[in-house]
């Protein structure tokens, strides 16, 4: 009786209310982890030149690490709204300010990756004839691939939490249904997409940790390791910045 | 560019600056519930977090707490509280929000800056017989300052963006410029509101950047 009434009663927990609105929700959930992969992946297909940029000197570093930071300043809110006249209501607005967001992190953490390989590493390899490109590949890139997975997976969290904020422009998946029950004061709706919300970016980051177990093997038998790529392993730089959605 | 044309007479109109809902109400409310949030939770985090990194203990909470509330849409906890009868309180639900979410940065660097404080210095102030509270004020406190610094700059960027989301739900604030514009279908005005909402968070950021560089060479002067 009591899951019948629960929709009636608006009762924060609501069984009746996964089983008759599922295909809402689930129609929320993909549009959110779509537009949360879209935006990580082009993110990191920007972020990795910008950081071999940024790699080549001072002179790159200081502009490309600035503009990131004063864009990562600037609050979603603003962002979404100030990319409107440019996009329209459209799900590219969200994905743009998101990918402009994951720059930050990215860049940072690509480019502390790549600035803490061995200096050796990159010796030996051209000792035995890399060229630059072979040597990024197959040598730095792996070296890195901790500290870059580690961005990528901070990156990636605080964008499905920012994904939320793209219900202003009617695409922000699972924040769409927050949007919707806020003027029926629909407490069911809004928690259940908030907890969503919330596990997706666990399983999200879980995901990822597991993608870097398994692309990054070397890492689990550390004892056997020498000291020169344990110090890869540190990570990133700081865990200073925050980006809640 | 015709949007920024028309943001520029938007923002430049006295009319929109002025009354209850207009934008030096809506710039006053913003500063005064982003300035009480930041004051309530650094006298909530600092404390805890200097004391935490000076015994050195609870190191996975203050590190894991950064975690949690990057996960944690600021838009669903917002919107959670106008669910409840705090909705009736004011400016309490958006305070409250904005002290959630600017704690973890708070908490997380200033434990990181006491705990990343050099072990042979700490050794060595013992060594030259300073007590705990002597080592935390000359020694501990001046070298985690640059780290601490950077945690009361991230969580006040955090709070100025927070308190723009609480008007996605209705609450005051200078993001409501930007959804009555939405409303309105006024892309001048909403466009006008994100460039005050940005420049706000640009300023916070540098104003913090120079108060850090003010109180800098003070604090190396005392400690050489």
């Amino acid at each position: 009786m009591a899951e019948q009434n629960c929709l009636v009663t608006n009762d924060w927990i609501c069984g009746e209310y996964l089983r008759s609105r599922g295909q809402e929700l689930t129609d929320a959930t993909v549009q959110h982890i779509g537009i949360t992969v879209v935006s990580v992946l082009i993110g990191l297909a920007v972020a990795f030149p910008l950081a071999l940029l940024a790699r080549r000197g001072r002179r790159f570093a200081g502009p490309v690490l600035g503009l990131t930071t004063v864009l990562y300043t600037v609050p979603s809110l603003a962002m979404f709204s100030l990319l409107l006249p440019l996009f329209g209501l459209s799900a590219a607005l969200v994905v743009t300010g998101l990918v402009l967001y994951s720059l930050t992190i990215l860049v940072r953490n690509i480019l502390a990756g790549l600035e803490a390989v061995p200096e050796e590493a990159r010796d030996a390899a051209r000792g035995m004839g890399y060229g630059p490109g072979r040597l990024l590949w197959e040598v730095e890139l792996p070296l890195a691939l901790p500290a870059v997975m580690a961005g990528l997976r901070m990156a990636t969290v605080s964008t499905v939490a920012l994904t939320t904020v793209g219900s202003l422009v009617g695409k922000g998946g699972l924040g769409n249904l927050i949007e919707d029950a806020l003027p029926s004061f629909f407490k069911a709706q809004v928690l259940t997409a908030a907890v969503l919300c919330v596990l997706l970016a666990v399983a999200a980051d879980l995901l990822l940790l597991g993608l870097q177990r398994l692309l990054t093997p070397w890492t689990r038998i550390s004892g056997a390791v020498g000291a020169a790529p344990a110090k890869t392993d540190a990570g990133p730089p700081a865990p200073a910045t925050v980006k809640a959605g | 560019m015709g949007v920024i044309g028309d943001a520029w007479t938007w923002l430049t109109t006295g009319a929109n600056w002025s009354g209850d809902g207009g934008a030096a109400h809506r710039l006053g409310e913003h500063l005064y519930v982003s300035g009480v949030a930041l004051a309530v939770a650094c006298a909530i985090a600092l404390p805890l977090a200097l004391y935490l990194g000076h015994v050195g203990r609870g190191g996975a909470l203050a590190v894991n707490i950064s975690n949690v509330g990057r996960a944690v849409p600021v838009f669903a906890v917002l919107a959670l509280f106008m669910l409840t009868p705090l909705r009736n309180s004011g400016y309490w639900p958006t305070i409250i929000a904005l002290v959630l979410f600017a704690v973890p940065p708070l908490l997380t660097n200033a434990y990181v800056g006491m705990r990343e404080v050099d072990r042979a210095v700490v050794e060595a102030a013992r060594g030259m017989g300073m007590s705990g509270g002597q080592l935390f004020v000359r020694v501990e406190l001046p070298l985690a300052y640059p780290m601490i610094m950077t945690g009361l700059r991230s969580a006040a960027v955090q709070v100025v963006a927070t308190a723009s989301i609480a008007a996605m739900v209705g609450l005051g604030g200078l993001g409501r410029i930007i959804t009555a514009g939405f409303n309105t279908y006024d892309t001048a005005q909403v466009f006008a509101g994100a460039i005050l909402v940005a420049a706000l968070a640009l300023l916070v950021e540098g104003a913090l950047v120079a108060l850090d560089r003010v109180l800098s060479p003070l604090r190396r002067r005392r400690t050489v």
